[in-house]
């Protein structure tokens, strides 16, 4: 006998993350996912978003690692709270362990989760986590041809951060074809080159950011 | 390697399902996969083979479709199929204002099941 079904595979994951967003609407809060391979510089990156912008929010960071706290232990001593996930071995995060997550913060304070995902440029793209925005970053010395190679998180991304800018000369990276090949999969996302170590190009990035934090924050009280 | 959480999400579903139908055994699994999706259909069938001893869907077929991109244009309703990088302008007008209408899709159809004998 044939029974239907028709329910979504990921359908557990995809309610909580539903609540999750829901949570972070009722508090005003932007959740932003940040996505992208293993040293492109997540957290270097998140360093400078965080000086960039703390002057205007209120910013928590919750970093998914497969182990360890060195990111975490990173964070909190620029002084902004930090909670670490160790997904043992899980090659991305799920929106119920944001939730375990979230739930040691003070959402009512904060303008501003930045979540670091699992270094990955695969399993990450397939999961809502009831986040805002997802955001994707490539490292220069990973080479231009990546978005041929992993083209879905080039898809689901609202913003692509090109970042270690600074070594464009010594790396054989072809910007033009790169930002051609991203058009070609997602027409209108904005590229943006940083150097995050040194700040350059952070302000760009940084301001795209804020608009999207306002917008939301409009659009909530109304 | 999502795909054994993939796998899991497939096997809780496909449980349920079967309970609730009073199944003695799920013989097939019937899944849609969108071809935008991340999803390794190699991957996805060693997960299933490797979750499903000692439950009732023991020995059963996963039986995986993939379903191709599937694009439409805001400007002109232009709808076309593509592959990864043909979807982001309408290849009619020129457009660049492109709604995804279908392969990103995770789903579960349908299983097959022998029920209780009436014997």
């Amino acid at each position: 006998m044939k029974v239907d079904i028709e329910k979504r595979i990921l359908a557990a994951n995809e309610e909580l993350a539903g609540s999750n967003r829901e949570l972070f609407a009722d508090h005003g809060v932007f959740v932003l996912d940040l996505m992208a391979s293993p040293g492109a510089g997540k957290t270097s990156t998140i360093l400078a978003t965080i000086d960039a912008l703390r002057d205007r929010y209120s910013i928590a960071v919750i970093e998914g690692d497969i182990a360890s706290k060195v990111d975490a232990e990173k964070v909190r001593a620029h002084g902004i709270p930090a909670v670490q996930i160790n997904t043992g071995g899980a090659c991305h995060l799920e929106s119920a362990m944001i939730r375990r997550a979230v739930d040691t913060l003070d959402l009512e304070s904060l303008d501003l989760i930045i979540i670091e995902n699992v270094g990955n440029l695969v399993c990450p793209s397939d999961f809502d986590l009831g986040e805002n925005a997802k955001v994707m970053i490539l490292s220069v010395p990973e080479g231009h041809d990546k978005p041929y190679k992993y083209p879905n998180i080039f898809q689901v991304s609202e913003a692509v951060i090109l970042n270690k800018y600074d070594t464009m000369s010594v790396f054989d990276f072809d910007e033009e074809e790169f930002r051609e090949v991203v058009k070609s999969l997602n027409g209108q996302v904005p590229v943006f080159p940083i150097a995050a170590t040194k700040g350059d190009g952070v302000d760009a990035w940084a301001e795209w950011l804020a608009a999207r934090i306002d917008a939301a924050k409009r659009e909530g009280s109304r | 390697m999502h795909e054994m959480g993939i796998a899991e999400g497939i096997l809780s579903s496909s449980l349920e399902a079967a309970e609730g139908a009073g199944a003695l055994s799920i013989t097939g699994v019937y899944v849609t996969i969108g071809e935008l999706t991340e999803v390794s259909v190699d991957a996805l069938q060693f997960a299933w083979e490797a979750i499903c001893p000692g439950t009732l869907a023991e020995g059963s077929v996963l039986d995986v479709t993939m379903v191709p991109a599937t694009s439409g244009c805001a400007d002109c309703g232009h709808e076309w199929m593509h592959d990864r990088y043909s979807g982001a302008q309408c290849p009619s007008c020129g457009g660049w204002v492109v709604m995804l209408r279908q392969g990103r899709e995770m789903k579960i159809d349908s299983i097959d099941i022998d029920e209780e004998s009436d014997a």
